[in-house]
């Protein structure tokens, strides 16, 4: 049931024993880094301060814009010789960032990432195929060392080419499954193409989804469609990548691995910390990593700690799946709009099928939102339906959003499809 | 007394009519009589043509969203007030009609129409002797 029972079954005091040691350990360690060694002296503050798990909130933030500001190596806290990989996300906006890795790094990461695969139950005879792109993406090679680390048959099918995708998946006897959630209604959909049915003509009994915000409506679906239990990854670059947070097989919170990680949940606008159970944003501290430690990373991602204990008898927290980014949200007339609400009540209809596009545009100085959505199967001789059925979504959305959008309903198929991660906003606006 | 028709959902855009006009070609398949209202962003494109099964099974596979449904559809002399007569009877018996089109074919007034209710509609069609089209005639007009 356990892959590490000496830190899975760690009762709460426990927990919080082995965080302040290696949150001291890991403070000290931070002097070696050029950033930190300056923040704490600006700060007048010493590792020795740290007598306590709340003393963590005399440690200031570190953000993105750190991250990119110490572009590459400004950060570590090792020399760069005892480094041994780096990730990069895409510098879209300025510098990007870098997380480097030293062999021990590479190997917590690889322990954490094999934790939560057996934890879902998979086992050292099941087949990983992971769909993710390899190379500066973590979601690649992050699962490759955790699935070979956990003694699975792993293959490294990559993104893309979704036809050999389900060769592989039906001549290897795939599994087990990694992919994004938009991805794999769209191995559904291709193999509905090939004629191939999941159920009858595929192995497939596990899905990893992570990378993407969906809706608990999404996640059923694709169970649905390809007759597998789906279970939720959280992972970031910034944190090694995948293997942060993960589903238990009571798919109700993803538990966060509180030997590597301390969770922090604050209001994105005060800083101040939220009680358990309130949406704010998620800030975690490594207290396992060597390379280059962060302490008090803004994560930018909104969730909550999810109140209660698990009946799978982890004591690690439970954070509730993504509500999204605090950088995802749309500001529609002075509303605050998260995508993944339009997703849950889109995904409510059974006329729909999984895609859509939110399109934010500017009609006579006015901000408008758009909804196209595909139309799943489902055809109608009588026009008025389709407008009731328009009519319905819209009114469903307004209660939600607060603002009334245009809903287009699209023929399935038309809608632009990626390999990567899907497009689901697109804002043409004007700025004034 | 009823014919099939085929209802395909499309977009309003350029090129959306084509796509479905392009399927039925390559599968050799006639097209009798079509027709689409104009529309703000999608529409239902209603199609009468040779073999609808297989017509809806090749628009089916290309990714179209289309159904079949049954239609009715009367034949009428070519002369003045014929549809006038037709439909005042049907209206006369509470049939409310949802959408209706017509089209000549051999020197023939061909009215296809799709009534709120359809069972009482073909009632009112026998005890009142108007000629309509079943679905074996359509084979011998392509």
């Amino acid at each position: 049931m356990y892959l590490h029972p000496e830190f899975e079954t760690l009762s709460r005091s426990e927990i919080e024993k082995l965080q302040l040691e290696r949150l001291q350990a890991t403070v000290k360690h931070c002097m070696n880094s050029p950033l930190y060694k300056k923040r704490f002296e600006e700060n007048h503050l010493s590792p020795d301060d740290i007598k306590s798990l709340d003393d963590l909130r005399r440690i200031p933030f570190t953000t993105k814009q750190d991250l990119r500001d110490t572009y590459p190596f400004g950060i570590a806290s090792v020399p760069l010789e005892k480094c041994v990989r780096l990730h990069s996300s895409s510098g879209t906006t300025g510098n990007p960032t870098v997380i480097l890795h030293t062999q021990k790094d590479l190997n917590e990461w690889a322990n954490a990432v094999a934790r939560c695969l057996y934890m879902v139950g998979l086992r050292p005879n099941d087949v990983f195929q992971n769909s993710s792109g390899y190379g500066m993406f973590t979601g690649g090679l992050g699962f490759q060392y955790g699935a070979e680390r956990l003694g699975m048959l792993t293959v490294p099918a990559a993104a893309g080419n979704t036809k050999r995708q389900i060769k592989f998946i039906t001549d290897f006897g795939t599994t087990a499954l990694h992919a994004i959630p938009s991805y794999a209604a769209r191995l559904y959909e291709v193999m509905c193409e090939l004629g191939v049915d999941p159920r009858r003509d595929t192995k497939l009994k596990t899905l990893i989804i992570g990378a993407e915000p969906h809706s608990e409506e999404q996640r059923r679906r694709i169970e649905e469609m390809l007759g597998v239990k789906a279970y939720n990854s959280f992972g970031m670059s910034e944190m090694c990548g995948p293997g942060v947070a993960f589903e238990c097989q009571c798919q109700n919170g993803l538990h966060i691995w509180e030997d590597y990680y301390i969770v922090e949940i604050v209001d994105p606008d005060t800083l101040e910390p939220v009680p358990d159970g309130e949406v704010g944003e998620l800030v975690l501290t490594t207290i396992n990593r060597e390379a280059m430690p962060l302490l008090r990373y803004r994560t930018r991602d909104l969730t909550r700690v999810l109140p209660g204990d698990c009946p799978c008898g982890r004591q690690h927290k439970r954070l509730d799946r993504m509500k999204g980014r605090s950088d995802d949200m749309i500001i529609l007339k002075g509303v605050n709009i998260f995508p993944i609400q339009i997703e849950t009540i889109l995904m409510q209809f059974k006329e729909l099928a999984t895609d859509y596009l939110i399109t934010l545009a500017t009609a006579d100085s006015n901000d408008e939102m758009t909804v196209d959505v595909e139309l799943s199967g489902f055809c109608t001789d009588d026009y008025g339906r389709l407008q009731a059925l328009k009519r319905e979504i819209t009114r469903q959305l307004k209660d939600e959003i607060l603002v009334t959008p245009n809903v287009n309903l699209v023929p399935k198929g038309s809608l632009p499809k990626s390999e990567g991660k899907a497009v689901r906003v697109k804002d043409l606006r004007k700025p004034f | 007394m009823t014919i099939q028709q085929i209802s395909v959902f499309i977009e309003n855009k350029p090129g959306s009519l084509v796509k479905v006009l392009e399927v039925l070609k390559q599968a050799g398949i006639q097209i009798i009589a079509s027709t689409i209202a104009d529309t703000v962003d999608a529409g239902i494109y209603r199609i009468i043509c040779s073999e609808p099964v297989r017509a809806y099974q090749v628009l089916h596979d290309a990714g179209f969203s289309a159904m079949l449904t049954d239609v009715l559809a009367l034949v009428l002399d070519n002369e003045v007030g014929r549809a006038a007569d037709a439909l005042r009877i049907l209206t006369e018996s509470g049939i409310n009609i949802a959408y209706l089109y017509s089209f000549m074919l051999s020197g023939k007034g061909i009215l296809i129409l799709r009534a709120n209710d359809a069972d009482r509609a073909r009632e009112v069609i026998m005890q009142n002797n108007l000629t309509f089209v079943a679905e074996k005639d359509l084979s011998g007009w392509v």
